[in-house]
């Protein structure tokens, strides 16, 4: 496998303020990488650095084994979507798509075939003559994929292209690019701050938090075994439980109740202030939860019937604990249930540092 | 640099790092170069009357008669400034500009208020209060903003007189009130629009009536496009030439008017050093408005574009 | 009727378009206090908007003299009016100053915008100095810039003194070159407000186009014409707008620097007017030449209705 994307030792400062700081990233060719992370965690400025349209600090940049540090962003073959589609609002969407190459006086029957290729892999033939005011959002945003791909580049860059769609049409789209790419095979790199997005398309996500990444994993072993409690904690939707406890001798005790970690797959050794997270979904009722190596009696506190399942609040060694049941249970406020988990499954991180151990 | 960076495509783990690192190396280009000569030649040709202005106005008389226009004066003297101020002839008054300055304060001070409470009233009214026809009336109104003045100016005489109001100084804030009406109204009603309907509703549910929430809730909110008004109306008003010939009668004769006499039709000697610190006088309190408003005035013109 | 826009606001809602656009707030048939309250506007809007320009219109069909009277005598008003030089180079003049100072007034404008836009230092003192001019009065421009011209101490002389001795720049005391001088002042005072509103625009516009560019490789000064300025139309058509309403009532700047001269070089419209209802008393005359200067602002109306309305059939359409 050859690195299509490397980045080596990246910072960027505006002023005072770092917004990158040495920043490492291999990006394999034709990978599909999804930078995620809370808005002002520098995902957008890493995407601008790579596509050339912000001056790097320190570090460099390299596209196809190409140092393309000092490179303008037109000459590192690179195609970029946006937000907000940036479509040329006076050109038809052939011209939008046509335009960049005709700048760059390609001959007239290479111009045509690419637009008429992107144009046909997108489905927006007939959509060519139109301008982009006559286009729907979601049209706007083939078009603006479109001009990307016309450029017949190795690398594709997304700054949060789904984000100014409606919630069905950002399913569709996104369905759209996942499998644009495993036509194209392309390297993708795609920020994004939804979750979603980021779960179903990632072959690798890279989750950041102050200019850092926190964990570059594909999206199974982020969900899975988060590498801190930032990652923990951002990804999974109710979040994961975090029970504040102290670990001794391979237990952790929360709050008076002790729960046995056996089995679970210690990555260092730690006596003393430790978090357990476990996810909603880990946690199981009745008669599941009999199978369970942990179990506990709780008071049911708040139930929230979501369709599919159902999420219901309860407190475990007075610490929140929230669970997914399923939608067939029934559940009430103020109902004891027996509650029960497996903690191998489970994370458990350094209460000081954050970082799993 | 060795044989490595021959290749430019490596394998993973053989990249070539000792190529370009960092920012982009910068360089002053040309085109920097002529983005601040052009800008600083523009400067110069928009300040170069100001020098003129202001150095003319310090030289005597026998110094400018040599040229050298642009020349800080060999000789500095304050005496046409006294001289524009105090003493300046226009025919055979020779009160200098001050009569003028106080006349175009009068007017500026009275005109100001008057079509902006009229404004605000009727750009809250076209927002929360329509009534049939307020729409057309509206219509007119920015009409009125696209008429040339002369089409309206000689029955607007002709009523005034009738009246009474001709020549003389609620006469001339009339006349300026009815001008700045369109431009003030469009402003204070584009403003009001953008406010949130459901505060005029809970004025209502409140058992406020027109002018209750007027008065309490309105007005207060409008602070800000209130300075733009008034920047705007200072110096529309102030800066008038037309309607201060026209409406206003030796009375109250505005700065500008009077500026302009003193200037074209001196008798015997032009004065040029007079004559520019008379301009100066005249110009200097719309500059004052402009320095300390900064972005304000910006907003303002951009708001009164129609005006002109 | 046209665009006002916010700095920094897109293409801003014309005055039919808010009017239009937007959902009708309160309305009732009668409000005796909103109808009280705007009693001023209803007087200006129907006393001096309509009235006055119908009493305008009729009075051009008279033959009024020094006092108005209603003695029709048909067109013949106008038709003197057209078979006056005076007139007929007023128009000329109107003509060639609103096209010259338009034209100069938006490329000028423009550039100095596009290059204010390129993240320069002391943007806010370069803005200072465009913009001053246009706080000013236009009999202080005019005096000034009469000043500058002057044949014998003005630029011409200073230059001279410079060991230039056969530079020529004095355009006021030529009839050919009077109305180029004219339209220097003019646009040293107005340019300032195009660039203002030129860079509102610019800034208007969405940066990520700009990234679009970049990595389409479309160089900056193609950018800045065929993607940039065709989305400013809103800065455009204020910009148009005002300038345009400027040129149509051109008269301050004309009084202060030429009085119309030399001979009837610089005579402009407004001025025919002015002169006609005072000093030489024909009020007949003078209302028939105010009513033509009513025809390029209606014109410019019905055209703006024309686009709108074209523009709703369009939207209609898709």
């Amino acid at each position: 496998m050859t690195t299509s994307v490397s980045i080596k030792d990246l910072s960027l400062n505006f002023g005072n303020v770092k917004v990158l700081e040495s920043l490492d990233l291999e990006v394999a060719q034709g990978e599909f990488i999804v930078l995620l992370g809370p808005s002002g965690c520098g995902k957008s400025t890493l995407l601008n650095c790579i596509a050339g349209l912000l001056d790097v600090s320190d570090g460099q940049i390299f596209i196809s084994g190409k140092n393309v540090t000092w490179d303008e962003p037109k000459d590192r073959g690179i195609g970029m979507v946006f937000q907000s589609y940036a479509l040329y609002p006076q050109m038809t969407v052939e011209k939008n798509l046509s335009f960049g190459l005709r700048v760059a006086r390609m001959p007239k029957e290479e111009v045509e075939a690419r637009v008429k290729r992107a144009a046909e892999i997108l489905q927006i033939e007939p959509l060519l003559q139109r301008k982009p005011v006559e286009l729907s959002g979601g049209q706007r945003q083939r078009v603006a994929i479109g001009r990307a791909l016309v450029r017949d580049v190795d690398v594709f860059l997304f700054d949060e292209p789904l984000s100014n769609l409606d919630a069905k049409l950002r399913n569709d789209l996104r369905i759209e690019i996942k499998r644009l790419h495993q036509r194209l095979k392309n390297t993708m790199i795609y920020v994004t701050h939804d979750q979603i997005e980021a779960m179903t398309l990632a072959d690798r996500i890279a989750i950041m938090k102050n200019g850092v990444i926190q964990q570059l994993a594909d999206p199974h072993t982020i969900y899975n075994k988060p590498t801190n409690l930032f990652v923990a904690g951002f990804i999974g939707s109710p979040s994961m439980n975090f029970l504040k406890g102290d670990l001794n001798g391979g237990t952790i005790n929360v709050s008076g109740t002790p729960i046995p970690l056996t089995n679970y797959a210690f990555e260092q050794q730690l006596n003393g202030a430790a978090v357990l997270g476990v996810r909603p979904e880990h946690v199981a009722i009745g008669d599941e939860a009999r199978k369970m190596p942990f179990q506990v009696e709780s008071e049911i506190e708040i139930v929230e019937p979501m369709g599919a399942d159902t999420v219901a609040w309860t407190k475990l060694g007075g610490q929140q604990l929230t669970f997914r049941a399923a939608a067939e249970v029934h559940l009430e406020p103020g109902q004891k249930v027996l509650i029960g988990f497996d903690p191998a499954r489970g994370s458990v991180f350094n209460a000081e540092t954050g970082n799993r151990i | 640099m060795t044989t490595e960076a021959i290749s430019s495509r490596l394998p993973t783990g053989a990249i070539d790092t000792s190529g370009p690192r960092g920012p982009r190396p910068k360089s002053v280009t040309i085109g920097r170069i002529g983005v601040y000569a052009f800008l600083i030649l523009s400067a110069l040709f928009f300040l170069l009357p100001l020098w003129v202005m202001v150095v003319t106005s310090l030289k005597t008389m026998p110094e400018i008669r040599e040229g050298h226009l642009f020349n800080w004066p060999a000789l500095l003297t304050f005496d046409p400034w006294l001289k524009a101020w105090d003493t300046a002839c226009t025919g055979r008054d020779c009160n200098g500009l001050k009569p003028g300055f106080w006349n175009s304060v009068k007017i500026t001070a009275l005109s100001v208020p008057v079509s902006i409470v009229i404004a605000m009233i009727n750009g809250y009214a076209l927002s929360f209060w329509r009534y049939k026809g307020s729409e057309l009336l509206f219509g007119i109104l920015i009409f009125g903003a696209f008429v040339p003045y002369q089409v309206v100016i000689y029955p607007l005489i002709i009523g005034m007189r009738e009246l009474g109001l001709f020549a003389t100084l609620p006469g001339i804030v009339i006349v300026h009130t009815i001008f700045g009406m369109p431009i003030l109204t469009l402003l204070y009603r584009n403003f009001f629009a953008s406010l949130p309907i459901e505060l005029f509703k809970a004025g209502r549910v409140d058992g406020a009536g027109f002018w209750g929430i007027f008065f309490r809730i309105m007005l207060p909110m409008s602070v800000p496009i209130t300075i733009v008004a008034v920047i705007l109306q200072t110096t529309g008003i102030w800066n008038d030439f037309l309607f201060g010939t026209v409406f206003a009668g030796r009375e109250n004769m505005p700065m500008t008017v009077q500026l302009n006499n003193i200037v074209t039709t001196t008798t015997g000697i032009r004065e040029y050093n007079v004559n520019m610190a008379a301009t100066i006088l005249t110009a200097a309190v719309p500059l004052v408005v402009y320095f300390i408003s900064g972005k304000w005035f910006v907003r303002g013109i951009a708001a009164g574009a129609v005006k002109g | 009727m046209t665009q006002i826009a916010e700095p920094g606001e897109r293409a801003a809602p014309g005055f039919a378009g808010t009017a239009a656009g937007r959902k009708p707030r309160t309305r009732r048939k009668f409000n005796i206090q909103s109808i009280l309250g705007t009693t001023p506007m209803i007087a200006t809007a129907i006393g001096v908007f309509v009235i006055c320009i119908i009493f305008s219109i009729i009075w051009s069909f008279t033959s009024s003299k020094l006092f108005p009277n209603f003695n029709f005598v048909g067109l013949s008003q106008y038709e003197r009016l057209w078979r006056t030089d005076r007139w007929i180079i007023s128009v000329q003049n109107v003509f060639v100053y609103g096209v010259l100072s338009m034209i100069v007034g938006m490329v000028f404008g423009y550039l100095l915008a596009v290059f204010m836009d390129q993240r320069i230092r002391q943007e806010d003192l370069f803005r200072s100095i465009f913009l001053y001019p246009f706080a000013m009065s236009l009999v202080v421009t005019g005096l000034v810039w009469q000043w500058m011209f002057d044949p014998n101490l003005g630029i011409q002389s200073a230059v001279r003194q410079l060991g230039w001795t056969s530079f020529e720049f004095a355009p006021l005391v030529k009839q050919e070159t009077a109305l180029y001088g004219l339209v220097l002042g003019g646009l040293w005072n107005g340019v300032g407000v195009t660039m203002a509103i030129m860079l509102a625009g610019l800034r208007g516009v969405d940066a990520e186009i700009w990234k679009a560019a970049k990595v389409d490789g479309i160089p900056t000064w193609k950018t800045y014409l065929f993607i940039v300025l065709p989305m400013m139309k809103g800065a455009i058509a204020t910009a148009f707008i005002l300038s345009a309403t400027g040129v149509v009532r051109v008269f301050d700047i004309v009084i202060a620097m030429t009085q119309g001269g030399p001979g009837v070089s610089t005579q402009m419209p407004a001025i025919y007017v002015i002169q006609h209802i005072t000093d030489r008393a024909n009020v007949g005359q003078g209302m028939a030449a105010a009513t033509m200067m009513l025809v390029p602002v209606m014109v410019i109306i019905s055209l703006q209705y024309l686009f709108q309305w074209n523009a709703k059939r369009k939207a209609a359409r898709t």
